[in-house]
């Protein structure tokens, strides 16, 4: 296993200067999202039209580089995308961690999709799938706007 | 180096580069405590205290035996020793039996900011009942400040619960001044030794304490058995913990009366594999000498702060202390989780997180931090290995 694989230049830089961060002044959905073991927490907000299009998304919080960089990469690209839409890429995203599927069906543009790729890695680090996937559950669970916060230990 | 017994463990056998250093989390097994367990199995298991034959007999003769030889080891002459699950029930124990007869509304509880997670949620449930719980702070050292004991220790405290050693920082909690102090107010005294029987001499008839937990796991033993040790007029005292077999003396269908002693307190079938494992770890602690362990830990710890010292952007959780078997840090600027990753790749554990010690994390403004445990079968070069993983994670990460 390299670790380069897992920390490529483009996660180490999300993970240090993450994009979209701070709180949304203005947002109708947020959700919260707690890894209990690592202690990593994130807080989502995000602006739904009435299309159904999220206008606008930020998320707050601490976490390990993983976790920063897949909540960052993850605002950048599901930002001017339909809700329906988020739901495929949260679909495709557990697919291309858990189960190392590619991405050759997914509509996004090259630069998104190396992003998206990026923390493709994680799959070979079973210990780590948490980190990456906890933004994605916190967003769905913003869509739902659960009161609950969502706890990775319950749901992966 | 003193001792060298790292070859008495398979494990190490069976993973020739793995360089354990979470002791501190649970200790790895010698091969005497792994055959005592095959062997009561194969040829001496039955259940004990049920069974008047010879087979039954026996197992309950080795199962008490382990409990004289564990109040040998301690110096527990001044009460008894009740076998739980882990320290953790032991101290739920505690908690449970003294909030129930001997804490009222208004009453107050001394516990420390450095306390684990399981000697403080257990008197946490009493806050129910109305009972304020106290802290001795933590100075930026990571020690506990205990200059305002004797206004902190108040009319109102009933009860004071601390740590032994602190599974954060390693460092010894000042037992005897705090005893002094509580003895002359005659306030029971709790001790959390979890993380001290298995790295430092402990003499309880000495501390003078009412109650002191600890976990066989961390001692080279078994998992499944914890220990509680009280002091003789508790056992009458206290209602029981749990209900069921072994603890009753008769039952119909109006009234119940309970055991004596030790009895009183172990309900339903009993780990005795686990128990008698602990025997033959004590046996192994004792062979190898408690004094010769904590010199040789020490040593290690020494050596790996005097290196960690020359290395950049190292972040103590509190001063680590060199008469130690443990202590904690971050690199700066690189998530603990993150380290822990590229530790693994070298085939080095260490824990990350909080370490079930939120209170102290928080007190330093940090979510979590790495931890470096020794044990008597770690080696110069496990924190040579270590030092070199951080050179390749900062590496990784691009910091200095
Ligand atoms: C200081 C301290 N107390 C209590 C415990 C709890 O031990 P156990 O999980 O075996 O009950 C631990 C272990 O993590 C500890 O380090």
């Amino acid at each position: 296993m390299d670790l380069t694989e897992l920390y490529q230049d483009l996660i180490l830089d999300h993970g240090q200067k993450p994009r979209n961060f701070g709180k949304l002044k203005l947002y109708n959905h947020d959700a919260k999202g707690h890894n209990p073991l690592c202690g990593d927490n994130i807080h989502l907000y995000l602006n739904l039209d009435k299309k159904g299009i999220v206008t606008d998304l930020s998320f707050e919080g601490s976490g390990c580089a993983i976790s920063v960089a897949s909540s960052s990469i993850m605002t950048e690209i599901v930002k001017n995308k339909s809700e329906k839409k988020a739901q495929e890429l949260l679909d495709a995203f557990f697919k291309m961690i858990k189960d190392n599927n590619d991405l050759k069906k997914i509509d996004l543009t090259e630069n998104e999709k190396i992003k998206f790729q990026s923390l493709s890695g994680v799959n070979k680090f079973p210990m780590r799938v948490k980190c990456a996937t906890l933004c994605w559950h916190t967003l769905k669970a913003a869509f739902d706007n659960q009161k609950q916060p969502i706890n990775s230990e319950v749901i992966d | 180096m003193s001792i060298s017994v790292t070859s008495q463990f398979p494990i190490f056998k069976k993973y020739k580069k793995l360089v354990y250093l979470d002791s501190a989390n649970s200790s790895q097994k010698p091969i005497s405590v792994i055959n005592a367990i095959d062997n009561f199995y194969r040829s001496k298991y039955s259940n004990i205290g049920r069974g008047v034959y010879t087979l039954a007999a026996n197992a309950t003769e080795d199962y008490e035996s382990t409990r004289s030889t564990l109040k040998e080891f301690l110096k527990a002459y001044n009460g008894d020793i009740i076998f739980t699950k882990n320290a953790t029930e032991s101290l739920n124990l505690v908690a449970k039996c003294f909030g129930e007869n001997f804490l009222n509304s208004g009453d107050e509880i001394l516990l420390s900011e450095l306390e684990h997670h399981s000697n403080y949620v257990p008197w946490h449930f009493l806050r129910k009942k109305k009972i304020m719980i106290k802290f001795i702070p933590v100075n930026k050292d990571g020690n506990l400040d205990i200059t305002n004991i004797k206004s902190l220790i108040t009319n109102k405290t009933k009860i004071i619960s601390l740590t032994h050693i602190s599974n954060v920082t390693g460092k010894k909690t000042p037992l005897k001044k705090i005893i002094e102090v509580a003895k002359s107010k005659n306030i029971p005294v709790c001790i959390d030794g979890t993380q001290a029987v298995a790295h430092t001499a402990v003499n309880i008839k000495e501390l003078d304490c009412d109650f002191y937990a600890f976990s066989g796991h961390k001692m080279y033993a078994a998992t499944g058995v914890g220990c509680l040790f009280m002091k003789d007029k508790w056992f009458e005292k206290f209602n029981p913990f749990l209900g069921g077999g072994g603890m009753i003396q008769d039952v119909d269908i109006k009234n119940i009366t309970f055991a004596n002693g030790v009895s009183k307190f172990e309900a339903g079938t009993m780990p005795a594999a686990e128990v008698i494992s602990l025997k033959f770890a004590i046996d192994f602690l004792k062979t190898t000498k408690i004094k010769n362990i904590e010199k040789h830990e020490n040593e290690l710890i020494s050596y790996a702060i005097s290196k960690f010292n020359k290395m950049k952007n190292i972040i103590f959780v509190g001063k680590p202390d060199k008469s130690s078997s443990l202590f904690s840090f971050n690199i700066k600027g690189i998530h603990a989780h993150d380290v822990s990753t590229v530790f693994d790749q070298d085939s080095i554990a260490v824990r990350a997180g909080h370490h079930c010690c939120q209170i102290l994390h928080k007190k330093f403004n940090i979510a979590s931090s790495l931890r470096v445990s020794v044990g008597v079968y770690n080696v110069k070069q496990d924190i040579d290995a270590l030092c070199e993983s951080i050179l390749k994670c900062k590496k990784l990460f691009k910091i200095q």
